[in-house]
């Protein structure tokens, strides 16, 4: 009995901690935060598909954006390309993708890279929902 | 690197489709078969809205 009540104490502090840092290590590097509370292959999963999305649209000379203070679209494209995390933090470092959109095929390029933040994002919460017990 | 927009639009579905099935679903039966429907959605919605341009255009 006594041993159930010190589970009860600890259970809740260690799914706290995690409901913290699930998210942003899974928003810091994709499929992370899958991997440190050991779905393995959801993680792995979650990686391949984000990483992929985001270094097509680079490949495929999608425009990268910066913070700005311009256009709302403009704006928005840099919030969804934030989402990637490290991916998008290493490519504005290594001054990859394009800053402005020279090909008609590259427009889908920047909506590779947008949409692989967003995917990215929605990992982050589904390892948050993990988690917190919501899902297995 | 340059796909035409079709093929584009495949790899793109495909990709989104597997992360919605893995994000949206609990079970492995349910992440897979949501994740088909997804891309099957998306694939003929691109078709759909392809004609639907065309029609427009005409």
């Amino acid at each position: 009995m006594a041993k159930s009540k010190a589970d009860a104490a600890v259970l809740p502090h260690e799914q706290n901690s995690m409901a913290i840092i699930a998210p942003i290590v899974g928003w810091l590097v994709p499929g992370a935060g899958h991997l440190i509370q050991r779905r393995w292959v959801r993680g792995a999963i979650l990686l391949t598909c984000v990483a992929a999305m985001f270094v097509l649209g680079i490949l495929m000379q999608g425009k990268v954006y910066g913070p700005n203070g311009g256009d709302l679209l403009d704006m928005l494209g840099f919030v969804g390309d934030l989402g990637a995390g490290c991916l998008y933090l290493v490519t504005r470092m290594m001054d990859w993708g394009q800053g402005a959109i020279q090909l008609a095929s590259a427009d889908y390029g920047t909506k590779f890279i947008i949409v692989a933040g967003l995917l990215n994002v929605i990992s982050a919460v589904d390892a948050y929902d993990i988690a917190i017990g919501k899902k297995e | 690197m340059q796909l035409s927009h079709f093929t584009a639009a495949i790899i793109f579905s495909f990709f989104a489709s597997i992360v919605f099935g893995v994000t949206q679903r609990t079970t492995r039966d349910d992440m897979v078969r949501y994740g088909a429907k997804c891309f099957v959605y998306f694939v003929v919605g691109t078709i759909l809205a392809g004609w639907a341009m065309w029609v427009v255009k005409r």
